[in-house]
């Protein structure tokens, strides 16, 4: 930069180019804003939704703003099926496998990041090809292995794998990531101090790693929430339904009941969306992770 | 380097004594100290995961491929008879990879332009960029079932709010959803909010090329369309390459909107690939027929994706390598 440097140009044709720059920028915001628009608006029209009345609902022209905002969706939303208890339900799912992907996802990226052994490269070989399995491939027999079990219907084969690190690739290569950028010789002073490997992963490795914990904490939250497929095929009962199934369940029982609907929504969605505001920086350096290694 | 070094090289040097004990540890206390049994003890969780619910449901589900199963009663050993089926007389087959291929090849396709497109506008001093940033990103993880379920209103065509819109500038909306022509460009649409990742990624990868070569190309007097296709692009394929791989992967998989949304219809318009195989398997029980199109279904993502490599390898430009 400073060998290449133009020769220095009076305050006003700096400021001047300045403001050309940023005048040159604003045909960008054309194109920006129509996209935020469209991005946005599914959010606005299902909290506008949640609180109108079912003549608002009906109304043509469509009402942005509703007029007051009553609470009767939901409480209807409570009343045609248990939406409180599938808040609960998708909860305690969540926090399990998100407890499962944390205890199961760091034991192994430790070992992939500090241990040498035969047959490591070939192991992280087959942890980052487990990522392109598609889900159907394994479910159909896992739905016999979890009937003989008898696990149907229960929370088990939606948590327990996630113990055994089922799905849990990404978050390993991302962990290993995270632990390879510790000093090693952090771990060597440890061990020299008489701490075992399980120390050393335990009082060394996880505290320094709280970034990275987090993103993975958030990422298998979310993906647990969010997650259709798994409770869709393995609950029955609809009281034991998470929020997605039930909110498929409730459509299917009042298919033109928008304004309830879209209460439902809220509340499913609501969780996610506050966590995303929140912690947006994590799910940013989580994604931009992934493709830096492509 | 070497000032950071010292210390550790001073602490093996000061390393505790040879054991006390004069004899020599069995073999099963040396393998029990060795670092290689301990990396083998971290993975016990994961490998019991790999082999139990992975690899051998894969196996099973590739045996109960070439048999007759229903799921309860025990398999019948068939052959080949399910691919000849699925291959010759079976009318959903055919069809509902057609229209797997139009999904993914759209979304893929539109999905990875956009995104490049708004990453490539977010790379700017832009004043207001990190709110765009969220704006792009929030629908890619705050998304699922509730919000299929809200896109289904909008796409109502009578009181829907985007035919409203289009109304409004004056053009006359489709049916959307019930419509043969529209439902899929309807699914496909929906899923263009849905890039947020694709574009952080590319993002990324935008931040990762180095100013001084966007600065030869200025001072070379290139527009900003050719700094865009002779610099950006180039040095941008890798991660270009990664987020088609990726999106390919996924849009194959496409199961869960036209679930929610169509159930595969108006007259199959939507019944793609995982709606067939989700019916087959637990609607129809045919799970012996099911597994067969399961790993059908997996080798064409695996051979896609090879094939996408393949084509990519002398087109894609790795820096410094």
């Amino acid at each position: 930069m400073t060998a290449t440097a133009p020769a220095p140009r009076s305050r006003t044709t700096l400021r001047l180019s300045l403001t050309r720059g940023r005048i040159a920028l604003v045909p960008l915001y054309v194109p920006l804003c129509i996209a935020a628009f469209f991005f946005i608006l599914p959010f606005v029209w299902m909290l506008s939704g949640a609180f109108k009345e079912p003549s608002e609902i009906a109304a043509y022209p469509p009402q942005f703003i509703p007029d007051g905002l009553g609470t009767g969706n939901f409480t209807e939303a409570a009343a045609g099926v248990s939406l409180w208890r599938y808040l609960g339900n998708s909860v305690l799912v969540a926090v399990v496998s998100t407890v499962g992907t944390l205890f199961c996802s760091t034991l192994t990226a430790f070992a992939f990041a500090y241990l040498r052994a035969p047959g490591r490269n070939l192991l992280f070989g087959l942890v980052l090809s487990t990522m392109m399995l598609p889900p159907f491939i394994i479910l159909i027999p896992s739905y016999s292995l979890y009937q003989w079990l008898g696990w149907l219907d229960t929370y088990l084969p939606l948590t327990v794998p996630h113990f055994l690190g089922v799905g849990c690739a990404f978050y390993i290569f991302l962990l290993r990531q995270f632990f390879l950028g510790i000093p090693r010789e952090l771990f060597e002073a440890a061990r020299i101090d008489g701490a075992g490997r399980l120390r050393q992963y335990w009082q060394i490795a996880l505290p320094l790693a709280k970034p990275a914990l987090v993103t993975v904490t958030l990422f298998q939250f979310v993906a647990s929430w969010n997650d259709f497929f798994g409770p869709l095929i393995f609950l029955t009962d609809s009281s034991k339904f998470t929020l997605p199934v039930g909110i498929r369940f409730f459509q299917g029982l009042y298919t033109t009941d928008y304004g309830a609907l879209m209460a439902a929504s809220c509340v499913s969605v609501l969780p996610v969306l506050l966590l995303f505001l929140v912690a947006q920086r994590f799910f940013v350096q989580g994604i931009a992770t992934t493709g830096g290694k492509g | 380097m070497n000032a950071l070094h010292t210390p550790t090289t001073r602490a093996r040097e000061a390393a505790p004594p040879a054991p006390r004990r004069a004899e020599r540890p069995s073999r099963w206390q040396r393998f029990r100290r060795s670092e290689s049994a301990a990396f083998y003890l971290f993975l016990v969780p994961w490998i019991v995961g790999l082999v139990g619910l992975t690899l051998a449901p894969m196996l099973f589900s590739l045996y109960a491929g070439f048999t007759r199963w229903d799921g309860v009663h025990s398999p019948e050993w068939i052959g080949l008879a399910n691919f000849r089926v699925m291959f010759g007389s079976d009318p959903d087959f055919w069809p509902s990879f057609g229209r797997t291929f139009y999904y993914a090849g759209a979304r893929v396709t539109l999905g990875v332009l956009m995104a490049l497109a708004l990453a490539a506008i977010l790379n700017t001093r832009l004043p207001g960029r990190t709110f765009f940033r969220t704006v792009f990103f929030l629908p890619a993880i705050v998304t699922g079932v509730p919000m299929f379920v809200v896109w289904s209103w909008m796409f109502d065509p009578s009181g829907g709010i985007l035919n409203y819109l289009l109304d409004k500038v004056g053009i006359a909306g489709p049916a959307w959803l019930g419509s043969t022509t529209w439902s899929m460009p309807a699914l496909i649409l929906m899923s263009l909010t849905a890039t947020g990742g694709t574009m952080i990624i590319f993002l990324a990868g935008l931040q990762g090329i180095p100013v001084e070569l966007r600065e030869a190309a200025i001072v070379d007097g290139a527009g900003w369309w050719h700094r865009f296709r002779a610099v950006t692009v180039p040095l941008l394929s890798p991660v270009i390459l990664f987020n088609v791989v990726m999106g390919l992967i996924t849009s194959l998989q496409v199961f869960a909107e036209p679930f929610v949304m169509t159930q595969g219809g108006p007259e199959r318009s939507t019944y793609v690939f995982g709606m067939y195989l989700y019916n087959e398997a637990f609607w129809y029980s045919n799970v012996g027929y099911a597994s067969a199109l399961a790993w059908v279904q997996f080798l064409v993502i695996v051979a896609l994706t090879v094939l996408v490599l393949r084509f990519a390898r002398r087109r894609v430009h790795y820096m410094g390598s």
